[in-house]
């Protein structure tokens, strides 16, 4: 490849970021501009300067890292309690076909049933504690692991559970080394939009109920009428939420080539 | 002969199919199992209310009247009805200002980003990761900007909705048939023939996929926000139940908007002709 093509690649991927940073930075010089000159209110909107100034506070005397691994710890739970049950009634509903017939509906109505504002009444049953933020993460983020296990076990290749067939494996070896490595990635699909599910959730309850990690600390700064604040702890829950989006993409594109 | 076959066919008795009867088992298991928990004391009463009571509090909530304002825009009406209906205005208001809100910025940035590739290389990665976060981190600056009243209700379920709606008309547009993109252009077709004419209905299902995405998250904004900071909604009113305990008023509001909540759901899909989609 030439140096000029390279460079031309290069520009053609260039150009796009620096039109989407570019913008945003210009927008957020323009914010500034306009609170310094009195068009926006200082009282609604603070001073993008503020704000990033008000990172360090946030991180040093809110105790960032003890909500961020709170925050983290609840979510992994509800993570690893979604991928155990959900995987298991996924098989389970793909076994018994006449169950997955009858059910198979009513779990896709519950992903999109409003689960969350089952809160208050998880806040009865569990108190006002950890395990409440756990369980409403389990509940939003166990129907797409149950519908995703299903379809990749559905999905797995004929030729595939032939070879197997052929090699006189039994129904236990069939499932271990044929569907469950075959339906894998399909599998972790539904694992991963059930985790961002439980994210969303997880965060949005500790904010509602001021309990626990990251959501809490945007309720608490809030009430406090810390303005840079606020928007510093929303900027950084944005931030993690992020992060965590781009691996658990990475780590399904990951996956994928295995089929 | 065809005659006795079909008198036969009529005569031969029509057993409920093994699906319906599976589903209505599972009911009925789930009603047991809960109607046994309630009578066997083993939990807290109150935490889990007999079935007859959980009846009755649905029943109250749909029919005992009080004096009720309807409130909109411009316009207050006052009647005597279940205050239920009055507070389900008021949230179904809120949700559809959202939804119009939120849903035509979609639609528009949608088309933007859809039409022009740039333009979509160099923003539509900020919507897609932006997307997935949770949006009611955003409610105290809606609180701030909209004050406490119904504006920051309706800029949630904005904010909500916005996103699925945007990504899913900048995704239904690059799937566009080129041919007809070609015959448009062909008539000389300007700007707006172009949207009106070829792109919307040659888009309507991953518009109408995106509205339903929309709608679900815009609901569930609205009534997240009521929940934390109202006087009135269905969310007002279910938090109200939990500070009041009174759990079987709780338990029949949640039934209700869930049945509401899906049904809807299922209503647009079908109103978009979603299910008419044939998967190749």
């Amino acid at each position: 490849m030439t140096a000029a093509a390279t460079s031309a690649i290069l520009r053609s991927r260039a150009a796009p970021l620096a039109l989407g940073f570019g913008t945003l930075v210009v927008g957020i010089l323009a914010v500034e501009v306009l609170i310094r000159i009195g068009v926006i209110n200082r009282f609604i909107v603070p001073l993008p300067s503020q704000i990033a100034l008000a990172f360090e506070r946030v991180i040093t005397e809110e105790d960032i890292v003890e909500r961020f691994r709170l925050t983290f710890f609840e979510a992994l739970t509800a993570g690893v309690m979604i991928t155990v049950v959900g995987v298991a009634i996924g098989i389970l509903l793909y076994r018994v076909n006449l169950l997955r017939q009858a059910t198979e509906t009513w779990i896709a109505a519950m992903a999109s049933a409003p689960t969350v504002l089952m809160y208050p009444l998880f806040l009865v049953i569990f108190g006002r504690s950890a395990w409440t933020i756990i369980m409403m993460g389990f509940v939003a983020g166990l129907p797409p692991v149950i519908l995703k296990t299903i379809e990749g076990l559905s999905g797995t290749r004929r030729v595939l559970i032939n070879v197997g067939r052929s090699l006189k494996l039994t129904g236990p070896q069939l499932f271990i080394k044929i569907l469950f490595p075959a339906a894998l990635p399909t599998i972790f699909v539904g694992v991963r939009l059930g985790l961002i599910f439980t994210l969303i959730n997880v965060v949005g309850v500790e904010f509602l109920i001021n309990f626990g990690g990251l959501g809490q600390l945007i309720n608490d700064l809030a009430e406090r009428y810390d303005l840079p604040g606020t928007y510093a702890a929303i900027c950084f829950v944005i931030l993690v939420s992020v992060v965590f989006f781009m691996i658990t993409e990475w780590i399904e594109r990951w996956l994928r080539p295995a089929t | 002969m065809a005659e006795t076959r079909h008198l036969t066919a009529r005569a031969a008795p029509r057993w409920p199919s093994p699906v319906l009867m599976v589903r209505v088992a599972i009911i009925l298991a789930v009603l047991v199992i809960w109607q046994g928990l309630a009578v066997s004391g083993w939990l807290y009463r109150d935490v889990v209310p007999r079935l007859e009571i959980i009846a009755a509090a649905l029943w109250t909530l749909l029919t005992h009247p009080e004096q009720v304002r309807f409130e909109f825009l411009f316009w207050t009406i006052e009647t005597e009805m279940p205050s239920y209906y009055a507070n389900l205005w008021a949230t179904a208001s809120e949700v559809v200002q959202g939804l119009l809100i939120g849903g035509l910025l979609g639609l528009a940035v949608g088309l933007v980003l859809g039409a022009n590739r740039l333009m979509a290389s160099a923003f539509e990665a900020y919507l897609y990761y932006l997307g997935p976060t949770p949006k009611i981190i955003f409610f105290p600056v809606m609180i701030m900007w909209f004050g406490v009243g119904s504006g920051s209700k309706v800029a949630m379920g904005a904010i909500s909705c916005f996103f699925p709606i945007a990504l899913s008309t900048a995704a239904g547009m690059r799937q566009i048939d080129q041919v007809l993109i070609r015959v448009g252009k062909s008539f000389r077709a300007n700007t707006w023939q172009m949207v009106t004419k070829i792109y919307l209905p040659a888009m309507r299902h991953p518009i109408i996929n995106g509205v339903r995405l929309g709608l679900g998250v815009c609901i569930i904004g609205t009534l997240l926000a009521e929940l934390k900071l109202s006087n009135r909604g269905i969310g007002f009113l279910i938090i109200q139940a939990y500070s009041l305990f009174d759990m079987p008023r709780m338990y029949a509001m949640l039934i209700v908007l869930f049945v509401i909540a899906i049904g809807v759901n299922a209503l647009v899909g079908r109103l978009g002709g979603l299910h008419t989609i044939r998967r190749s």
